[in-house]
């Protein structure tokens, strides 16, 4: 066991005794910050009542730390600021540097910590949020126009703005890597689907409709908004953490200082790569759902797969699929964007990062899903 | 006065660290006397920061022996090295101070950890700690992202001697600080040593800082510690701690 210090600790402790009008205050032992706690109520606690004058004799006490000089020097502060002269300050020879360092050094009040509910601070938060509303609305502007017009830039003159290593660099990060995980979960979507779906229809001896269900289900909506929420999740956080790190470290205004577009560096490349390999990635995941489908099809209702793929043929077009693909750049230049764009907004401190890379994915998946619903009400008027 | 007499705070022995098979210390012996300051300088990648992590117990050294106030570090249990880093405080290269918390409360870390002090007594300490490390009052209440380079490391040794220990260990404190701020650091160790009657241990290069604050140096030079005071170490034959202190820089530092 390791002792706290090799001499022997002995426990402190302070009297007090009126003589007279004289207030006695001793103390004695180790005034340390471990023991702190023990002397800070009985000093608080020591009242001066009719006393004239208070004497402190610190002789005794065994040692002294910056913590128990700060009780000894706030007691003698408290008699004289109630109107009581305090004569006598001993301590020991060896700890009167201390005690002088910190009396005249400590001239502050102590911190509050000042808790307001009024009615004018609640004010002044509802004018504070509205200012930073309009201010991110337009922050949001402006970072929209600035990528869009380096986007037709880079359209224009694909030669200067395009860095096709860092864009086909993104499309693997984004796209090919996140097969397994969006493979899996698509897997796992079809059979859930098939499953409730031939439990409901088995009561009409319709299971067969199963297949168009989950067909035009998958195809038109959930396969193309469950990736696009997977890959929000993935990478759309992504961009987030990875430019928000790039903030911190500096190395935003280091590629601002060496002429480089920040824009065409890092942004075009993450909102273009996403924009070519979610498409892929939902066709993908369309497939892995149908496959998933068949499987549950096979074992629960026994419906084989020829006749899966002749059903499925009846119940979807080539439209069928196209409405749910057309769906995909639009969610993934929302995430890419997104995600970028709070990127940028990192601030030079790590708590930032983990603060905006939550808010990127929570914005993008709710743009998306808000995106869906716009897509639903536009093709039902189109009669798509 | 004989070191025997003396009370060692930090001893090393035999220490050997290497880093993917590169050899950085090579059986080091070092003694820190208790109430000095110590300088430990070095070129850069010498392995003056990797020193300093090696004696807290931020890294296990591959060889050797490690004591702090006379117990040995890389043998101590997890209880008893709680105990020994309540002793010494750190304060490293950019002050680490919790971005997510403001100065005082920073400052109250360590003292709401070991000990079982009312939060008005914890404010009081914070203020006076800041005062001793000569910040304003308006600080306690900023967070470390709001505070200039000089600031944050002021913050830094606030907290590092929050819990008032005998042993300070000093990662490059003077570097990155204008010259008027390093100097005002300088005083500001030397004081607090003083009153305080701190141990410390300084990684630096800054030779100005040396000169003002240390009493002896440690020059890691070929994987080993060379010893001495300013003086002596000007006159040792080594190129390296030659050029050192009497290259242009160090000759200016020494003559003003």
């Amino acid at each position: 066991m390791v002792n706290s210090d090799d001499a022997t600790d002995s426990s402190p402790w302070v009297h007090s005794e009126l003589q007279a009008r004289t207030l006695r205050v001793t103390a004695g032992g180790d005034w340390t910050v471990k023991h702190a706690s023990t002397l800070d109520v009985p000093l608080r606690a020591i009242d001066p009542g009719n006393a004239s004058d208070v004497e402190i004799h610190g002789k005794e006490i065994s040692r002294l730390d910056s913590t128990g000089g700060w009780l000894l020097v706030r007691t003698k502060k408290a008699f004289e600021d109630a109107g009581v002269r305090v004569p006598v300050f001993e301590v020991p020879e060896l700890y009167a540097p201390l005690l002088a360092a910190i009396e005249t050094e400590h001239v502050t009040q102590p911190v509050e910590i000042t808790a307001t509910h009024s009615l004018e601070s609640f004010l002044e938060g509802i004018g504070r949020a509205v200012f930073r509303f309009l201010a991110q609305g337009y922050g949001i502007l402006g970072y929209i126009g600035r990528v869009t017009l380096e986007w037709l830039e880079a359209v224009y003159h694909p030669r200067g703005n395009l860095r096709v290593t860092a864009l086909v660099h993104q499309i693997e990060q984004v796209g090919i890597n996140a097969l397994p995980i969006v493979g899996l979960l698509m897997f796992l979507m079809g059979i859930v689907l098939a499953y409730q779906g031939a439990d409901q229809l088995k009561r009409f001896d319709l299971e067969i409709l199963t297949i168009n269900a989950l067909g035009v289900g998958v195809l038109r909506e959930i396969g193309v908004l469950f990736t696009a929420i997977i890959i929000a999740g993935r990478s759309g956080s992504a961009f987030t953490a990875e430019i928000g790190t790039m903030k911190v470290n500096e190395e935003i205004d280091a590629m601002q200082t060496l002429g480089l577009n920040v824009v065409d560096v890092l942004i075009l490349p993450r909102v273009i790569g996403l924009v070519i390999a979610l498409p892929f990635l939902t066709f993908y995941a369309d497939i892995m759902a149908m496959i998933g489908g068949a499987v549950m099809c096979y074992f629960d209702l026994g419906i084989t797969i020829p006749e899966y793929v002749r059903q499925l043929h009846q119940a979807v077009t080539v439209n069928t699929l196209l409405v749910g693909l057309i769906k995909a750049p639009v969610f993934a230049y929302v995430i890419a964007m997104v995600g970028c764009y709070e990127g940028m907004n990192v601030e030079r401190n790590a708590a930032s990062v983990g603060k905006l890379t939550t808010r990127s994915v929570v914005e993008s998946v709710f743009l998306v899903i808000v995106l869906d619903a716009g897509f639903s009400v536009l093709f039902s008027i189109l009669g798509i | 006065m004989s070191s025997a007499e003396k009370d060692i705070v930090i001893r090393l022995r035999g220490l050997v660290n290497s880093i993917g098979g590169n050899v950085l210390h090579d059986h080091i012996d070092l003694d820190v006397y208790r109430g000095e300051v110590i300088g430990i300088v070095g070129g850069s990648g010498s392995g003056k920061s990797v020193l300093m992590r090696s004696i807290i117990g931020l890294m296990r050294p591959s060889e050797g022996q490690v004591e702090l106030f006379g117990h040995d570090v890389l043998k101590a249990n997890e209880a008893d090295l709680r105990l020994l880093q309540m002793r010494f405080g750190v304060l490293f290269q950019e002050g680490a101070l919790f971005s997510s918390h403001t100065v005082a409360e920073n400052i109250q870390v360590p003292l709401r950890e070991y000990t079982t002090m009312s939060q008005e007594l914890m404010n009081e300490i914070a203020a006076m700690k800041l005062s001793m490390v000569g910040l304003p009052e308006d600080t306690a209440q900023k967070y470390p992202s709001e505070l200039s380079g000089g600031m944050k490391k002021r913050a830094g040794l606030a907290r590092a001697l929050a819990l008032d220990p005998e042993l300070v260990f000093l990662d490059e404190p003077t570097s990155g600080l204008d010259p008027i701020s390093a100097n005002l650091f300088d005083v500001l160790v030397r004081d607090l040593q003083k009153s305080l009657n701190l141990t410390v241990f300084m990684v630096t290069h800054d030779i100005d800082s040396l000169k003002a604050t240390t009493d002896r140096i440690a020059v890691l030079v070929n994987k080993k510690l060379t010893v001495g005071t300013i003086d002596s170490l000007r006159n040792n034959p080594d190129p390296w701690i030659q050029e050192y202190f009497s290259g242009a820089r160090g000759r200016a530092a020494l003559a003003s």
